[in-house]
């Protein structure tokens, strides 16, 4: 194939990236975004699969195994914890602006320059080889593509003059590409919808290009998986044992762990899943979908490791480069072409979301706040943004340039696979500080400086010098002997650790420091107010829904210095649109009519942060404004605030749950009352009832005798007997509802004196023996000898107890009655019964009696009486300290029972008595 | 949100089902070189693994939608 085929190829597949960015950058603008979607999110993830995984999954397989399967396994186990720790992340970034790891860091550990500064150094260090390996891919695959369809291996590049060196052409024209898409111009959000649109579209071009040199492998070349196998079996190459490819389970784990702590710290990684997310929800897709991809992708990484290993038996072909050699050694020119350029979605997708990733935080972290420090002297009125951009373009650059530098320092040392893991290696060194910073608020920016130092420096110990070692670049006898011949701290097994391979090595070493140093710094002092703060808005991030930042402000400031400020940065025009758009969210007519408050400075500030970072912004803000610092407590304050909410609305709910209760018991209580209302009318009704009968016939009565003055006189006696003894009927009837009534309202007369029940029983049985004589009933006594003595009214005794006998006396059957009185002693009460062997009571009445108007029976054999008896009897008993109750069943009648207490000073020494006696009457 | 917060710990779930299966001492009765169906057990072990995590964890996800 000719260099000009190759090269119009790639430049149209580069065109055609440029133009679907276009595309999206268009629709972004027109507020119809085409990458606010699910899919279209976790398909730009899958810039995670670089040339690494296209060309050197193959390649480490091919050694190995299935020792390329940890770097997909990481990020599958840890996609699962998406849900919690990367919501937490895009939530946290989001509210701050935030717009690369630096920033996130830097922002975590109260906003600090010199951690950004550091994170940014290390990100570069470490992507670096990252983005040599791809130009390696890119560079290498245009070489053999070259001599298609011969498959020969490129000598090693370094021996060419450094004009003649593919590699830095293809590193130029990825530099110009990507500064032509991402730098076009400066955003505020530092979002790239045009990029990610590509990014997807690579995505989609380098899992078909795989999956169809896959499927030519293992259905064109050979009869399906198990001929392959098979063949392979035979061909002695077949290596399916885990332990033998990862030299042990160890070194198993720690990719695993590697790679899933890289695809959450990676600058590029970092930059699709957070900053570019549009929102929220399209982390549920990715958290299956991402995983979903890197499993199809690697499906067929065996079978053409084995059928490469089958068809390259004997000759010099590297395995890092099957994907493509296979289809030229079958003259497959269209997959042969398709190979290619999925090779080269995958690095330049790579290098464009990374190189983009890091000049933002070269340009924010590293160039601003040195700027910054200058520009405290010399204020300049220039537009900024221009500068801004400028930096941008140059950090892209330089990225590339050293990229390309190390490829030909060390890059000819190494397989794809170990280059992309020295990179994971660096960027592991984020993890403590990161994730542990998301969950724990003790964490300081000394412990965070601190742990990732030590951990950077063992990974250029144990990682970076041995691969310049390696090539030749630094002595070999840096490695075998040790720095000085001290063996103890050779790079490869320090103190003496051996039986790892490199990575294991420097991921236990380096992660060891790294955690313990963080620890102990951060346990040296308190953390101080600005950490404080920002410690509680990472951490809480998913608890408050509104950011806080707004509360923890307070100073003077003037609006025309903030949207000159954000002006300097952003452009004029592109500020004045955002105020604006802020202004109208705000209800607010114009710019100038924004007050300058708290919420105004903190919009004023995230807005800047997205351009130039956290930290910057802070610096830049507080230079305009006058700030007035806040105290510890204050901000701690403030910060409780938001727990004070929860614990509010926490007592809210109990407060409305006492008020349920109270309403509750106010229904009973009115419910009660209505009830109580409906007996007193049922009272009066009755009462009126019960005096309108004897009324009646007395009327009756007397107006015959009125009438008629020729009645004779027996009749007339007859009548006046009647009205007699119905008048009588009637003032007991007063009588007792009188009585009653002062009882019940607590006006009755009460004489307390020494009552012997003996005797009122005595009395009781005297005054009702006519009663019981006119009917024939036999009276049974049962009473001790000795005197029972309480305290009470005797008359009312006496009332109780013959109407409770009287009442037993109408229940009986006349002649057979028997009617039993009985007085019993108790430790502390008397209690007299009064049985009948009457009709007794219903269970369903026997609550009701002692109801005023309440009598025993039905309608039609209600008994004489008035109906208050009972409830007259009760109220006395009761008043008296006592209790009056009724058993009864059908067949043995009833027994009515009430108890007295004894005489209290019965129990007590005579002295104390009389003093007691004293006090009452005093 | 009480729905989400389920899904989030039925995840985590997901997670260390997968740190049993490739970490542990189940791995090594894979780690084997026998054959069935003419794959490589531990191959078959390795993938099957991978793809039933990632469709527990799809289930989880999209198929509990209200």
């Amino acid at each position: 194939m000719t260099t000009t085929l190759i090269v119009i190829l790639s430049l149209g597949y580069l065109g055609m990236l440029f133009a679907i960015a276009y595309w999206a950058d268009r629709r972004a603008d027109q507020n119809r975004s085409v990458i606010s979607n699910a899919t279209i999110y976790a398909l730009s993830l899958a810039v995670y699969c670089t040339a690494w995984t296209f060309y050197g999954s193959v390649g480490r397989a091919a050694a190995t195994g299935v020792g390329f399967l940890p770097i997909y396994l990481g990020p599958t186990l840890i996609a699962a914890l998406w849900g919690t720790l990367l919501l937490k992340m895009v939530r946290v970034s989001k509210s701050q602006r935030i717009t690369s790891i630096a920033d996130f860091i830097a922002s975590r550990y109260g906003k600090s320059h010199l951690l950004g500064g550091i994170v940014t150094i290390i990100a570069v260090l470490g992507i670096v080889p990252y983005i040599a390996l791809q130009l390696k891919a890119i560079s290498r695959s245009f070489t053999i593509l070259l001599t298609y369809p011969e498959v020969t291996m490129p000598n090693a590049t370094d021996s060419l003059p450094l004009l003649q060196d593919t590699t830095l052409y293809v590193a130029l024209l990825l530099a110009l590409f990507t500064i032509l898409f991402g730098t076009r111009h400066l955003d505020a959000s530092e979002r790239h919808e045009g990029m990610v649109a590509a990014i997807a579209f690579e995505s989609i071009v380098k899992l078909v290009a795989f999956i169809a040199v896959g499927l030519f492998v293992t259905f064109q070349l050979h009869d399906g998986f198990t001929d392959l196998f098979d063949k392979a079996e035979t061909a002695g190459i077949l290596n399916p044992l885990i332990v033998d490819g990862m030299d042990g389970y160890e070194n198993w784990f720690s990719l695993t762990l590697l790679s899933a702590l890289a695809v959450m710290m990676l600058p590029r990684q970092f930059q699709v899943a957070v900053v570019e997310n549009s929102s929220e929800h399209h982390l549920r897709r990715a958290i299956w979908l991402f995983p979903l991809y890197l499993f199809l992708i690697n499906i067929f990484v065996i079978p053409i490791a084995l059928a490469g290993q089958l068809t390259f038996a004997g000759a010099d072909v590297d395995a890092d480069t099957f994907v493509l050699t296979l289809p030229m050694a079958y003259h497959q020119s269209t997959l042969t072409l398709l190979a290619f350029l999925g090779g080269l979605s995958a690095a330049t997708g790579m290098v464009i979301v990374e190189t983009i990733a890091l000049s933002t935080m070269v340009c924010n972290d590293l160039v601003m706040p040195v700027l910054l420090r200058r520009w405290k002297q010399i204020p300049p009125n220039a537009d900024l943004s221009q500068l801004l951009l400028r930096i941008r373009r140059g950090a892209i650059l330089l990225i590339l340039l050293l990229g390309f530098l190390y490829f030909r320092l060390a890059g000819e040392a190494y397989a794809l696979v170990s280059i992309g893991l020295i990179s994971f290696s660096a960027v592991a060194q984020f993890a403590p500080a990161m994730i542990i910073g998301l969950y724990w608020r003790g964490g300081t920016r000394d412990g965070a400086l601190a742990g990732l130092l030590s951990g950077f420096s063992i990974w250029i110990y144990t990682l970076l010098l041995p691969s310049f070692a390696k090539s030749g670049w630094l002595p070999v006898g840096l490695l075998e002997d040790g720095p000085f011949g001290i063996e103890l701290l050779k790079p490869q097994a320090l103190f003496g650790l051996t039986g790892l391979n490199e990575i294991t090595h420097c991921l236990f070493w380096s992660m060891t420091l790294n955690i313990g140093t963080y620890i102990l710094f951060s346990f040296w002092r308190t953390p101080r107010v600005n950490e404080a703060t920002q410690a509680t808005l990472f951490v809480d991030a998913l608890k408050h829904q509104r950011f806080l930042g707004v509360g923890l402000w307070r100073g003077t400031a003037e609006i025309d210095e903030l949207l000159h400020l954000a002006e300097r940065f952003l452009g004029a025009r592109r500020a004045q649109a955002v105020f604006q758009a802020y202004a109208t969210r705000r209800k607010i007519q114009g710019i100038k009519q924004l007050p300058a408050d708290a919420e105004t400075v903190h919009f004023a500030e995230t807005l800047l942060a997205g351009a130039i970072g956290s930290a910057s912004a802070r610096v830049m803000v507080s230079s305009v404004t006058a700030e007035e610092s806040l105290g510890m407590d204050e901000v701690l304050n403030i910060l409780d605030e938001a727990s004070q909410i929860r614990a509010y609305s926490h007592e809210l709910e109990k407060k409305s749950q006492e008020l349920e209760a109270a309403t509750r018991e106010l229904k009973e209580a009115n419910e009660r009352l209505q009830e109580l209302d409906r007996v007193k009318d049922d009272f009066m009704s009755s009462v009126t009832h019960e005096l309108r009968t004897p009324l009646a016939s007395i009327r009756a009565f007397s107006e015959i005798l009125n009438d008629d003055p020729e009645i004779e006189l027996n009749e007339r006696r007859r009548f006046l007997g009647i009205i007699v003894s119905e008048t009588k009927r009637l003032s007991r009837l007063v009588n007792q509802v009188l009585d009653l009534a002062k009882i019940e309202s607590g006006r009755a007369d009460w004489n307390a004196e020494d009552v012997d029940l003996l005797e009122v029983v005595e009395q009781a049985l005297a005054s009702t023996e006519q009663l019981f004589a006119e009917r024939g009933t036999q009276v049974i006594r049962e009473t001790p000898n000795s005197a029972c003595m309480v305290t009470g009214d005797r008359d009312r005794l006496m009332q109780v107890l013959v109407n409770l006998l009287s009442n037993a006396n109408k229940f009986v059957s006349e002649k057979s009655g028997i009617v039993c009185v009985g007085l019993h002693t108790y430790h502390d009460r008397y209690e007299i019964s009064v049985a009948d062997n009457g009709t007794g009571i219903a269970a369903d009445e026997l609550p009701n009696i002692f109801e005023k108007f309440r009598q025993a029976g039905t309608a039609s054999n209600k008994p004489i009486g008035t109906g208050l008896g009972l409830p007259i009897s009760k109220r006395i008993i009761e008043h008296l300290g006592g209790r009056l109750w009724a058993e009864s069943d059908a067949e043995n009648g009833a027994i009515f029972t009430f108890a007295i207490p004894k005489k209290q000073n019965d129990a007590l020494p005579p002295g104390e008595t009389h003093a007691e006696k004293d006090s009452d009457r005093g | 949100m009480n729905r989400s917060i389920r899904t989030r710990q039925r995840l985590v779930g997901v997670s260390l089902l997968g740190l049993l299966f490739y970490f542990s001492p189940i791995l090594t009765l894979f780690d084997k070189t026998t054959e069935w169906a003419g794959f490589p057990i531990s191959y078959l072990y390795l993938f099957g693994v991978w793809l039933a995590l990632i469709l527990l964890a799809a289930w989880m996800v999209e198929g509990r939608k209200p």
